[in-house]
This record gives structure tokens, C-alpha cells and sequence, in this order.
């Protein structure tokens, strides 16, 4: 029920910047300032969601060769960069986790 | 035109986000599985939310044991760029009443968005009839392969075993790695990652993603390289992928 509610929440926040500029700001530019703010919003919030799984998975720094979510960013990342295809980084990314599981 | 002929031209203009959209909506069903999050719950998400970005990190916050205010927060900021869709897909609508507007907004997603003014340029204005073909679509298969995905995922085991748990993090890769397209974002990326690890070693949880990315948007607005990017930026970015490669809603 709790769930539910958060979901409901979450439909919420999602709707509002979807409906209110549709209705109320047709034909009218929003200001610039607010524009660069959203414009770095997507990149920056991929970033700092991603970043501490990758380098503090356990909750204290780890650049050791023993954390594997950091080893196999390397190949997600390369095969990100070079196909630009969400669906092969989620192969290379599962793949290689499982395989340095088997291995090490 | 008739609102028949209309409502399948839509139609037809989703299919290529169909194609995307059922393969990235099985992935987040079976990473929501994985994350420990129940099926229903996945799949309410692509119904009542339908965003792809946010639904994912929603899934993985739920993994994590995150609590309400910062489950909501992420999907409000992850969510705040329809606001630049929202505002430049208003003058290309026919007028409409506001309770057919408030319809097309529900099933605004970057996709959508980019197809619409594709859509606009060769059909003019688009009809009431056309973004419900077009959204309707393209949010059913989302919910098809949410479906799917749940479906999938509740066969797959220990999802450990095949890495499923590194998938998440390998989509918000991917995610970057498609949004990258100059010296710009590789400075917002590195920055923000630095400052949310930062405040995730002081103890700060999900919270400290939340901060970083407020805090690196709001120096990139002040400190701007030349020109603010505008919004043909944007869509250069949704597009650039192809059908298959998308972000998802």
C-alpha cells in the first residue's frame, strides 16, 4: 500500500513538468537561465547515481582491482562509446560481472 | 483527414519507439525483479509514471532500501527536462480543449517528443486524434514489455549468477554514454560523479546524488560555455540512437 502510494507520488512529480508547461507556457520561451539549469540536469543525475555504485559499492572508496563494478565498467563503458546502444552495454555490463564472478 | 485516419497515422509514426521501448521496457522488468521490487509494483511504475530513466532508478533506490522523499525527489528532477519538451510541443498542437491537452501530456517522453515534431513538420499541426495514436502506442508497448520483462525476470533465479544486478549500473552507462556530445557533458558527468561519491563516503546515501546533480546544474547554468544549448540540442540527443538504442520513455 505504502508502495503504491510512492508510485502514485512519483506519477505525480513526473506529470506536473509534463502538463503545466503544455497548458500555460504555449508559444512562449522559457528563460534562459532555466533552460542551462535543465539542460545538465539528465547527465548530471546519471553521474552521481552511477558513480558511488561503481566506486564505493561497499560504502568505502575501492579503486582495488578487487572491485568488480569498477573492472567491468571498463568494457560497458567502451562498448557504450563505441555502439552507442543501451541494450549491448547492459550485455557487456551483466556479462562481464558474471563472468569475473566465475573467474575470480 | 478524419480523426480515424488521423489516430493511425499516429499509430504508425510509434513504431519505431514500439520496437524500443518493448526491448529497454523487458530490461527494466527484469531489473526491477532483480532488484527485489514485486511485479505489480514494476509495472504500476510504467503505467502511472512512465518515464524510463526514473522508473530505473526507482527500481534500483527500492533495491537499496531508500525511503519515500528520496524515491519521489529522483523522479521529479529526472523528470524536470519535459519541461523543455512540454513547452516547444505546445505551439505545434491544433488547439485543443485543456482536458485533451492534459491527455497528451500524461505520455510525454523524450521519444514521443522527437517523433511529434518530426511528425509536425510534415503534417503541420497535429491533431488530438494523431498524439493519442502516436502516445498511446507507444506507451502500451512500454507497459508490453514491462509485463514481459517481470515475466522474464521471475524465471531467471539468482539473478547474481548472470550479473543482473551490474545491469542496472551498465544502463546508467549506456544512458551517459548516449548523452555525451561535447567537452560540456564529460565536465557535468565528472563533476557531479565526483561530488555524489563524495557525499556518499560522508554517509549521505541516494540523498548525495540528489545534491550533486543540483549542485553541478545549477554552476553549469552560471558558468556557461558561450551560448545556453537549446532545445534542437536536445533533440539531436533523443535522436541520435535510433530506434532500438533509445533511453526508454
Amino acid at each position: 500500500m505504502k508502495l503504491l502510494l510512492i508510485i502514485v507520488a512519483m506519477g505525480v512529480v513526473t506529470y506536473v513538468p509534463r502538463v503545466v508547461p503544455l497548458m500555460a507556457l504555449a508559444n512562449r520561451r522559457l528563460p534562459a537561465w532555466l533552460l542551462r539549469f535543465l539542460s545538465s540536469v539528465p547527465v548530471a543525475v546519471l553521474a552521481a547515481f552511477a558513480a558511488p555504485l561503481i566506486f564505493a559499492p561497499e560504502g568505502t572508496l575501492d579503486v582495488s582491482l578487487g572491485n568488480l563494478n569498477l573492472l567491468a565498467a571498463v568494457p560497458t563503458v567502451i562498448a557504450a562509446v563505441w555502439r552507442r546502444d543501451l541494450l549491448l552495454s547492459v550485455v557487456v555490463g551483466a556479462l562481464t560481472v558474471a563472468l569475473l564472478r566465475i573467474w575470480l | 483527414m478524419t480523426a480515424r485516419d488521423d489516430f493511425r497515422a499516429g499509430a504508425r509514426a510509434a513504431i519505431p519507439i514500439v520496437l524500443g521501448y518493448l526491448s529497454i521496457g523487458l530490461a527494466y522488468g527484469v531489473l526491477g525483479v532483480a532488484a527485489g521490487v514485486p511485479g505489480w509494483a514494476v509495472v504500476s511504475m510504467s503505467v502511472l509514471v512512465f518515464a524510463g530513466s526514473a522508473q530505473l532508478v526507482a527500481v534500483s533506490l527500492l533495491g537499496q532500501g531508500a525511503g519515500a522523499g528520496e524515491l519521489v525527489a529522483a523522479a521529479l528532477l529526472l523528470n524536470l527536462r519535459h519541461i523543455l519538451y512540454a513547452s516547444a510541443l505546445a505551439p505545434l498542437l491544433e488547439p485543443m480543449t485543456r482536458g485533451r491537452l492534459a491527455w497528451v501530456a500524461y505520455e510525454l517522453t523524450d521519444e514521443t517528443f522527437v517523433v511529434a515534431t518530426q511528425a509536425a513538420k510534415q503534417r503541420g499541426r497535429l491533431s488530438f486524434p494523431f498524439e493519442v495514436g502516436l502516445n498511446g502506442i507507444s506507451q502500451l508497448s512500454w507497459v508490453g514489455g514491462s509485463v514481459l520483462g517481470v515475466v522474464a525476470g521471475s524465471f531467471v533465479g539468482d539473478p547474481e549468477r548472470l550479473g543482473l544486478d551490474y545491469a542496472l549500473i551498465a544502463m546508467f552507462l549506456g544512458l551517459l554514454a548516449l548523452q555525451m556530445r561535447g567537452r560540456r557533458e564529460v565536465v557535468v558527468a565528472l563533476a557531479a560523479a565526483a561530488i555524489s561519491t563524495v557525499l556518499w563516503l560522508m554517509g549521505l546515501g541516494s540523498t548525495g546524488a540528489l545534491v550533486a546533480t543540483v549542485v553541478v546544474a545549477s554552476v553549469g547554468a552560471i558558468i556557461r560555455p558561450g551560448t545556453g544549448p537549446d532545445l534542437p540540442t536536445h533533440v539531436g540527443t533523443a535522436t541520435d540512437g535510433g530506434p532500438g538504442t533509445e533511453p526508454g520513455p
